[in-house]
């Protein structure tokens, strides 16, 4: 199929201003008579602040005003409270404290006084669970089903539950979550094959470049609010609802974010600091983390601690996978462990699998959703654990993933659902044949100190929903307006969907203006930025809307010039008569009659079933042009894949544990590719994301005192320059998902978790099938492995160091 | 526990003459700090984990810049930035152990700011003290590195005292390898001290890591010509490629004549406070050919006598693997 737009490299308009700085992030607002506030965190990782003595804070010169939990709604419990007495985790706000400029808003926080109440902690699951060991909070450490709903109990297991559980070995203990489906004891023992392995694998934070900056003012009761989310329309409804406010009384300005990878899908607690404190002040606050609060802010990836037992037939088909997940959920308790096993079931298709899982609170910093969260790392671990399994039939690492790939007939995750397309076999052979596989894998391996390794890795991440509302309008001027309630998070995936809605039209970029970043401008209701979802969902919506602007302008044609709406056709300026095309009216013409007729031509009507959102939307652009406004209610029916596979070549240092990345080929299956450079990018980003979970990034907290020792962007160490390879091959299949209009899916995690896999999978293959089981591998395990200090992977260290 | 990141008040000074600068340091004496490049400064002032009242900003002062050959070497004005000690001429051409370590310091940017006497008496970087810990060598009366569930994978195998902290600094090993001296200037005058002894361990001052007294500033490097154009070699292993602390790194200077060593200087960085003479191994290839014979000879006199802490093991394997490697290249 060919488009004037989709599969087209563009220049993204906002582009420009991200080199030049004049792109406007919520810290680059100002607003008269605006102050700034700071946060007071606990020192401690767990406690009550008994009592709190900020009378002379208050007495400072500039200091304007202080809010404290008491001034916010009750937070739910356990949970991540905006500003809170009980304390959780090192790093938690406690108060705010509001001043005319940020230096004083600091002396001010080292002028109050409190006392803390301590209470015990713990920041490793496993010592939680032991039978006897601490409760992240008082009442438990974990979210169980009770007789009221999910409650906060304790879960203990027996000593031996955790020893064994330490040591490599299946625990007989209790569960949270467990899923299965299929005959898993039949299918093991039609396995000939069985690989049985304890993993570990570390959390971390997003460290995403820009600190989070909220900026909230109140005029004629309405809240204008500048954030710094992923999404742009998602944040509308739940913040308004944090801010005690309706739909309407909110204004949500967000142009443009400096990355979030999942810690800012939609509105955070923290947001409603800045919201209840400029109330509270009667003056405009601006509140701008630090780096260090951005760690604790942030939130998290959960680490795991693992068990996985998989069986394989004679024939190279995965049969059976057993999974035992142990989540370090934080102090929010929120693990990835189900989205961990139901990657399992998506790239190995087993015919029976079990999942048995808890996420346990720990007094660490909150987890949340990081980049595919629990399907990354889970790949991660997966890719040599199946490297084992293969080598164990004796069959080609590239063919054993071949056999088990998902194709259209798969059926995946716990509800074994279907899905909408999957095209993984052509992925892996394009892949293997860019990488040349078979060649790297027969070339010479060792080199005095160096050897080679070489790896492959998949990723999957669910990429698309369905169910939103789009709105395109054609201006009097005939310009196409694009509005996009798409958030500006760096994929510039915003500018790549609304390229739907101009390929519909027909029209050139040019004359296109894309509307966004402001909830005032109209714009629809939208899905949020997570997920990998957006290319799928909102090439979707563009498409309706598109299609709903297109059916008016023939209406009004065939209304003005006779004939019915069939008899006309669009060539992205003008709406003719097929048969006689000079007979027809510009899309300024249509634009203007659309004014002129109202109704449902200039937004004055509109559908029933679209968002309120979405209505309050066109209630601002109406009878501003015509109007083209639709809910997606195009067939979806299971889930649309993002799929990836990557190829590593690493050259590992057997004196220094260091390697470097000679190669690295990676292919994105997620239908059509709508943005070529786009993706590229996005591969190219995953994959250093992976080499970063592969290799470097990690929470370490202290037992003794419940510190984290890694707040800072140099000792969180996120991979640099110099640690990725020269040059990161990327492709996509490029075959279309029928359940997409245009064909496409997104890519956005499944990018990382290959990568990450590829290179676990390389370093497997470097030490001659030495299995690390846990992210990441750092340099000093690789000498202890090599040096025969055996590096003892059967037991389960902890997952923050 | 706040988190900052606006500069605390603090009196600023901005001399342009040396005179000017000792004369201040001298009157703030411990009151005061010295700014250079500020790598190191602003995280402790921004973190306000120190406190000083005034700071002393060294870089008006033009006379602290640059590199001159001298009689006897180089001498390299304290202030000379990292990059400039990296991309040197001279450096590069006679001494290129010292342009070798400069250049895997940090990061290009930091380089550009960062000075050389910056990178020399920066403090360590063991992450409780850091935080603000009541540690030893923060005037406290407990290491919480060094005990079975401290997270001390970075820390000290040699020379513990209390405090398990290692020598951060990259030019420094290089320095020490080619016998560089450093010199300190203050209102009773100039002392010049050889780089081996400038660090100093927990055991001599548990509170600082050089021989600098409150009122004194290192002006300048000099490096004689002991070891120009010798052989040298280089390495850091660091978890990173750049932006990054050593784990542990390796300056080596060897002299060889008929085929053989007749003098060297091995020198590990991040093993322990400062930077450590592996004179055992200097001995060892003392009159012998570089090359695999010599490296496996050496064996693990590197690591010998080395106390390893829970998680730093390592540091053992990759500090011997690293002299070997000088033999090899």
């Amino acid at each position: 199929m060919s488009y004037m737009h989709i599969g087209k490299d563009f220049t993204p308009p906002c582009a420009q201003g991200k080199i030049t700085g004049a792109a406007r992030y919520a810290e680059d607002f100002r607003r008269e008579g605006m102050v700034f506030a700071r946060l007071l965190t606990s020192p401690v990782p767990s406690g009550m602040v008994r009592d709190i003595d900020v009378s002379e804070a208050l007495r400072m010169d500039g200091v304007v005003g202080i809010l404290t939990a008491e001034d916010l709604p009750a937070a739910a419990r356990p949970g991540v409270p905006a500003l809170s007495n009980e304390l959780t985790y090192v790093g938690q706000p406690i108060l705010a404290i509001a001043a005319i400029s940020e230096q004083i808003a600091e002396n001010a926080l080292e002028r109050i006084r409190m006392n803390i109440e301590r209470r015990p902690f713990v920041v490793d699951p496993l010592d939680s669970l032991v039978e006897g060991g601490p409760n992240a909070y008082p009442e438990g450490n974990v979210m169980m089903r009770g007789e009221n709903g999910m409650e906060l109990r304790p879960l203990k297991w027996t000593r031996q539950a955790v020893e064994d559980f330490r040591a490599g070995r299946e625990p007989d203990a209790q569960f949270t979550t467990e899923w299965s489906y299929g005959d898993l004891e039949a299918a093991f023992a039609e396995s000939t094959v069985i690989v049985e392995e304890a993993f570990v694998t570390a959390g971390y934070p997003h460290h995403s470049l820009e600190p989070r900056t909220c900026m909230a003012y109140w005029e004629n009761g309405r809240c204008y609010f500048h954030g710094s989310l992923q999404s742009q329309s998602a944040a509308n409804a739940p913040l308004s609802r944090m801010l005690g406010i309706e739909l309407d009384q909110l204004v949500f300005i967000n142009e443009t974010t400096g990355g979030g990878f999942g810690s800012r899908i939609g509105p955070y607690p923290f947001m409603s600091i800045a919201g209840y404190l400029s109330r509270k002040v009667n003056r405009p606050v601006q509140v701008r983390i630090t780096r260090e609060e951005e760690f604790f802010i942030g939130s998290a990836r959960s680490g795991m601690q693992g068990w996985i037992k998989v069986g394989v037939k004679p024939d190279g088909k995965v049969a059976a996978v057993d999974v035992v997940i142990v989540n370090d959920g934080g102090s929010s308790g929120s693990g990835s462990g189900s989205s961990s096993a139901g990657a399992i079931s998506v790239s190995y298709q087993p015919t029976a699998m079990r999942f048995r899982g808890a996420s346990v609170f720990t007094n660490t910093t909150p987890r949340g959703a990081q980049r595919g969260p629990g399907q990354n790392e889970m790949h991660a671990i997966l890719a040599p654990v199946m490297d084992k399994a293969a080598r164990q039939l004796g069959m080609d690492r590239v063919e054993f993933r071949r056999i088990n790939a998902p194709d259209h007939n798969s059926l995946v995750e716990a509800n074994q659902g279907p899905v909408t397309s999957a095209y993984m076999r052509e992925a892996i052979d394009m892949g293997a044949q860019m990488f040349d596989w078979q060649a790297k894998v027969n070339q010479p391996r060792r080199n005095g100190s160096k050897v080679i390794g070489i790896g492959v890795g998949e990723g999957y991440h669910a990429a698309g929903n369905n169910g939103f509302d789009g709105i395109v309008r054609i201006g009097p001027d005939g310009k196409v307006y694009l509005h996009t309630g798409v958030g500006n998070l760096g994929t510039y995936s915003y500018a790549a969907t609304v390229r739907a809605a101009a390929e519909v039209l027909q029209c050139s970029w040019e004359n296109c203006e894309i509307v966004r970043g402001n909830s005032d401008l109209g714009l629809p209701h939208s899905s949020g930025q997570g997920g990998s979802n957006t290319i799928f969902t909102h090439t979707r919506t563009n498409y309706v809307a598109a299609m709903d602007a297109v059916a008016k302008m023939k209406e009004i044609a065939a209304a003005e010039l006779g004939g019915s709406p069939d008899d006309f056709s669009i060539d992205g300026t003008r709406v003719f008569k097929t048969a006689t095309p000079a007979q027809g009216l510009t899309y300024a013409e249509a634009a203007q009659r659309a004014i002129t007729l109202g109704g449902k031509f200039s937004g004055a009507e509109y559908p029933e079933d679209i968002n309120d959102l979405t209505k309050l939307a066109v209630q601002k652009i109406t009878g501003t042009g015509l109007v083209g406004v639709a809910k997606d209610n195009l067939e979806k029916n299971g889930t649309a894949p993002g799929l990836a596979i990557a190829f590593a070549e690493v050259e590992l240092d057997l004196d220094t544990g260091k390697y470097e990345i000679r190669d690295y080929t990676a292919v994105a299956e997620c239908g059509t590719v709508v943005h070529p450079k786009g993706l590229s990018h996005g591969m190219n980003g995953g994959g250093v994301w992976g080499f970063g979970m592969a290799g470097f990034e990690r929470h370490v907290y202290d037992p003794q005192n419940g510190l984290p020792a890694n707040v800072g962007l140099y000792q969180s160490k996120p991979p640099t320059f110099l640690d990725v390879p020269r040059a990161m091959h990327t492709a996509a299949v490029n075959l279309p998902d029928p359940q997409s209009p245009f064909g496409a899916r997104g890519i956005g995690e499944p990018a990382m978790g290959c990568a990450a896999a590829a290179i676990m999978s390389a370093l497997t293959d470097a030490l001659d099938g030495h299995l690390f089981n846990r992210t990441p591998v750092t340099p000093d395990m690789i000498i202890e492995h090599v040096a025969q200090n055996t590096y003892n992977n059967k037991s389960l260290k902890i997952n923050t160091f | 526990m706040p988190s900052h990141d606006v500069m605390p008040d603090i009196e600023l000074y901005q001399p342009v003459q040396v005179e000017d600068a000792l004369d201040l340091a001298s009157r703030l004496a411990e009151r005061g700090w010295l700014l250079g490049g500020g790598q190191d400064t602003y995280g402790w002032l921004k973190d306000r984990n120190k406190s000083p009242e005034a700071m002393i900003d060294l870089n008006g002062i033009e006379a602290l810049r640059g590199i001159r050959e001298t009689a006897s070497g180089l001498e390299i004005g304290a202030l000379t930035t990292l990059t400039e000690v990296a991309t040197n001429p001279l450096i590069r051409a006679s001494y290129s152990l010292l342009s070798d370590a400069a250049v895997k310091v940090a990061s290009p940017q930091i380089r550009n700011v960062g000075t050389v006497g910056g990178n020399l008496v920066q403090d360590v970087r063991c992450w409780y003290y850091r935080r603000g810990l009541s540690c030893y060598r923060a005037g406290g009366n407990l290491c919480y590195a060094d005990t079975p569930q401290g997270m001390n994978r970075e820390h000290a195998i040699f020379g513990a005292s209390r405090c398990v902290a290692v020598t951060p600094s990259d030019t420094a090993p290089a320095l020490v390898a080619l016998d560089a001296s450093m010199v300190i200037r203050s209102t009773s005058g100039e002392r010049v001290v050889p780089a081996a002894d400038f660090f100093v361990g927990p055991n001599v001052d548990i509170r600082h890591t050089t021989v600098l007294q409150p009122g004194e500033i290192l002006t300048a490097v000099r490096i004689p010509n002991t070891w120009a154009n010798a052989t040298f070699y280089f390495e850091k292993v660091a978890d990173r490629n750049v932006w990054d602390f050593a784990l542990v790194s390796i300056a080596v200077a060897m002299r060889e004549s008929g085929g053989v060593i007749q003098d060297s200087r091995f020198v590990a960085g991040a093993v322990q406070c400062t930077p450590r003479r592996l004179e055992a191994v200097e001995a060892a290839v003392r009159g012998k050919a570089r090359g695999e014979a010599t490296a496996m000879t050496i064996g693990t006199l590197a690591s010998n006598g080395a106390e390893p802490l829970t998680h730093n093991g390592y540091k053992m394997h990759l500090v011997d693997n690293l002299a070997k490697r000088a033999l090899l290249a």
